[in-house]
């Protein structure tokens, strides 16, 4: 059994069709749209299409699908936690009504207020342009620091390495960035700003280096020593940093804040000053285009795919593993850097662009969820991040208006990447196509580009 | 290999392999370096000088009788002590050793240090270190970690990387807390968070055995979502009505008869709850289990070689999928120590990076459950010892003592690189066929 492409991790219980021979008779559910084709050599009549989008041997179709699955168990989960409709399901069999009309009021208000806060307000089509595109720019502002996340993660990937310590990353980057925010004041303008970009870039840089220094050298294995690194970035920062006369902001006594930013060396607005996204956005793609030629075009690029793929077969055709390991560490480091830098100086940061203990707010953590939906693919990722980005920006409204702690949109995230990791999950539950298991089939063999989620050394001695 | 599979299995071929007799060398030179710096620093520095003296309580409470605190000169006990750090180092660098020979000067070197190091923190301090109440703290903060590691070890010898054991504690913890405050019972508390903490090891095992998920990738996803969960069940029960949702009954402290009454170490040792003795028994259970017993025996096979344990006739599966979810009855009793043996209620993200402590401790302590329990003891330590000096006023901040656990970890890490060797086939589904 082959596996034919990279996503499509079942095995296919379809022959091909054979060249001269009609269409293969359809599934039971679209008898009516079954006609033979005039060109027989193609397999593209109109059913043929439709049932490959059903039977989801495409991978669109199971991320939508696991969408779908996420929301639903959201929903489960907020119906479950509303005590006053629960109480209603204690007498469900004697009036159901009562119960599921309480459960369709809890889940309707959530997601209604979810996509208003995220896509659109039907009740702002008449208002101002700012009222209108308040949401869908909010989505933009929040989705740029999970691009950054997202590609800093997938670098890291391809070479074969699991960053976890992008919450470090992310606290170091901002420090440098708040520092130089801050210090620099005598800067013109645009300069500071370009300055305290790169400031926070090479924080989280250097911060990633290490991680990559040792595991090159010291073969230190890198998920632990960045998860240990995070510890440290959390402690150095609220523990000690914003204590310090340094950082401190004498004005707020007693709270761990630094010094906000000068407004020289803020993002600017990028849709003018009444919309919510800044001029990171405009980056965050400059660094998609960036990382998707650095993949596809660069040699170093092509050296990290060839390590992540098998190291040992990268180091006999010449490859220095130990080089691209540090190089690919940097360069996540330096994206993850810029997820310090958007949350500082970006129009997201609620502390008047200086830093707080909290400054990362989990991006770290939920930038590999968003590598992982956009399988390492710098344009999956900025896909991905646009969902998650929608899906915070709704949670907050979410939580305001219908009083659904925001913490659902964790569950929704993390159930999104468990589904779509398992697409044999996702067509069990869906009763698709190819959900018979066969004992013995490896579904990831080994498929010809890295695949984020499965282990490709199937079995006991790889 | 594409990702990163196992927690330092793949770098062992990447990495320089470690010749024993440099790095004894290098290493024991390091050592004396540091015992040297240590001399400089809390043997003459002006912390100990002027005939300052150290106070060590003996008594957990000083106004109870018992023994009577011991002041020690700062200066000479402190220098005394550095030196033997600095031998101790120089022995390891130029004498010819045996390796065990060597590690007992490892821990009569890191002793010595942190005697040293304590002599000169809480010089001049009227009120001293209370020795037992550090005993007691460090015994404490050890508690999860032991457990946590344990499950982890359990799931890696037998092949699966259990890096969410984080998202066991929470999900334990959270399930141990409304069971217990529904029902006014610690024990079905107890059980209740230890089929949390199975329940989520079982999700661990499904999706690493069955769809075949990426295990630390899954792991980390897996924490993800016990804390979405957790959080949002937290926000929406616990943090409205916590009178009926947030106020679990405890386990009270048993007081061992005899045990207790030793001097120094009784009350603090001796007069804990029933989870506090539990997760020290389960170490040496769990060693004789895996060293000792026929079962042991399979679960290290299907951890190192699961082909050839299949050849034999043990199904690795099967095997795989009992032990995962029996650890995550372990890590789920973690959970249930944090709430119903430590805090009394439920907190959001309250087991705060703990779990990945005690992963850290089973690979400090190289997958062995006697080692764990070693390194679990020291993170405790380290932990504690921050609350500890705080109040004397040590002119190092606190952050940077609580910084120790995570660098040590590094240090070890980074030190054995290719020498500390996970089981074989840990992270690694097994297919047949």
């Amino acid at each position: 059994m082959t596996t034919p492409t990279p996503d499509q991790n079942s095995s296919e219980e379809t022959p091909p069709p054979a060249a001269g021979t009609p269409a293969t008779p359809e599934p039971v559910e679209q008898p009516a749209t079954a006609q033979p084709t005039a060109d027989p050599g193609s397999d593209r009549s109109l059913g043929t299409v439709i049932r490959n989008v059903f039977t989801a041997e495409n991978s669109a179709m199971v991320t939508f699908l696991a969408i779908v699955l996420s929301l639903v168990v959201g929903a489960v989960l907020i119906v479950l936690s509303n005590t006053a409709t629960m109480d209603k399901a204690g007498y469900f069999f004697a009036s159901p009504g009562d119960f599921l009309s309480s459960a369709w009021g809890d889940i309707s208000s959530a997601y209604s207020s979810l996509f208003k806060g995220a896509i659109f307000d039907p009740a702002t089509v008449s208002g101002t342009p700012s009222q209108f595109f308040g949401p869908i720019t909010t989505t933009l502002e929040y989705a740029t620091p999970l691009i950054f996340g997202g590609l800093g993660i997938s670098v890291a990937f391809r070479a074969g390495m699991f960053n976890i310590g992008g919450q470090g990353q992310t606290i170091i980057g901002a420090i440098f960035t708040s520092y130089a925010a801050f210090t620099f004041t005598s800067l013109p303008g645009a300069l500071h700003l370009i300055v305290t970009v790169l400031a926070g870039l090479v924080g989280g840089m250097l911060f990633g280096g290490i991680v990559g220094w040792l595991k090159a050298m010291r073969g230190a294995h890198e998920v632990i020593v960045t998860i240990m690194l995070n510890y440290v970035a959390l402690l150095l920062l609220g523990g000690w940093l914003l204590n310090t006369g340094a950082f401190h902001d004498p004005t707020h006594a007693g709270q761990a804040i630094s010094k906000p930013a000068d407004p020289d060396a803020v993002l600017p607005h990028l849709f003018g000053s009444g919309l919510n996204t800044d001029i990171g956005l405009l980056l965050a793609l400059l660094a998609t285009v960036a990382v998707a030629w650095f993949f596809q075009r660069s040699k170093l690029g092509f050296e990290v795919r060839a390590v992540g793929l098998t190291p040992s077969a990268a180091r006999t055709a010449g490859i220095n593993v130990r080089r691209v390991q540090i190089a690919s560490m940097l360069i996540s480091g330096a994206l993850m850097g810029m997820i310090g830098v958007t949350q500082t100086i970006g129009l997201a940061n609620p502390n008047n662009n200086a830093i707080a203990p909290n400054i990362d707010a989990g991006l770290g953590f939920t930038a590999i969820t968003v590598a992982l939906l956009g399988r390492t693919k710098p344009w999956g990722v900025v896909w991905a991040a646009l969902l998650f980005g929608a899906l915070q920006a709704g949670g907050a409204l979410m939580q305001t208006q219908a009083q659904v702690s925001i913490e659902i949109i964790t569950v929704v995230q993390a159930m999104i990447v468990i589904f779509v990791a398992a697409p044999r999950l996702v067509k069990e539950i869906f009763r698709l196509r190819a959900t018979k298991i066969e004992k013995g089939a490896a579904p990831t063999a080994t498929p010809p580009s890295p695949d984020p989620f499965h282990t490709t050394s199937v079995g006991g001695q790889a | 290999m594409t990702t990163a599979s196992t927690l330092t299995g793949k770098s062992t071929e990447d990495a320089p392999v470690v010749r024993t007799d440099r790095s004894k060398l290098i290493g024991g030179i390091a050592q004396a370096v540091i015992g040297l710096y240590g001399l400089w620093a809390f043997g003459l520095g002006s912390r100990t000088s002027h005939n300052a003296h150290t106070l060590f309580n003996l008594k957990l409470d000083p106004a109870s009788s018992g023994p009577s605190p011991i002041s020690a000169p700062a200066e000479p006990v402190a220098i005394a002590l550095a030196s033997i750090a600095i031998v101790c180092g120089l022995v390891r660098a130029f004498a010819p050793i045996s390796a065990k020979v060597q590690r007992w000067l490892a821990v009569g070197y890191f002793a010595s240090f942190v005697l040293a190091f304590l002599v000169w923190a809480a010089a001049g301090s009227g009120i001293g270190l209370n020795v037992p109440s550090i005993i007691q703290q460090t015994s404490i903060a050890a508690v999860p970690l032991i457990l946590g590691s344990l499950s982890a070890l359990l799931c890696e010898r037998s092949g699966v990387v259990n890096i969410a054991v984080e998202g066991q504690f929470l999900f334990g913890a959270f399930a141990a807390v409304i069971t217990a405050s529904m029902t006014h019972s610690v024990w079905a508390g107890l059980v209740a968070g230890c089929l949390g903490g199975a329940l989520m090891c079982a999700l661990l095992a499904v999706f690493a055995n069955r769809y075949l998920i990426e295990q630390v990738v899954l792991g980390v996803v897996l924490n993800l979502l016990a804390s979405g969960v957790t959080g949002f069940l937290y926000d929406r029960l616990m943090s409205t009505d916590g009178a009926t949702y947030n106020s679990p009954p405890s386990f009270n402290s048993i007081a061992i008869p005899g045990l207790s009454k030793i001097p120094v170490i009784g009350e603090a040792l001796f007069n804990q709850n029933i989870l506090f003795y539990a997760a020290y028994l389960l170490v040496p259970l769990v060693w004789f289990l895996l060293f000792r017993t026929r079962w042991g025996l399979r679960t290290r096979a299907v951890g190192e070689h699961p082909t050839a344990a299949d050849t034999v006739g043990i199904k690795v599966v099967g095997l795989r999928y009992r032990n995962v979810i029996t650890a995550g009855l372990l890590s789920g009793l973690g959970g249930v120590w944090l709430t119903l043996g430590l805090a009394s209620q439920f907190g959001k993200d309250m087991s705060d990076g703990k779990g990945y402590i005690a992963i850290a401790a089973l690979i400090v302590g190289r997958w062995s459950p006697i080692g764990s329990l070693g390194a679990a003891v020291l993170f405790g330590f380290a932990t504690e010892l921050n609350l500890a000096l705080s109040s004397l006023g040590t002119p190092i901040p606190t952050a940077f003592l609580s910084m120790a656990p995570y660098l040590v970890t590094i240090f070890v890490v980074a030190a054995l690189g290719g020498l500390a060797r996970p089981p074989a086939a840990s992270g690694k589904p097994y297919l047949k066929g």
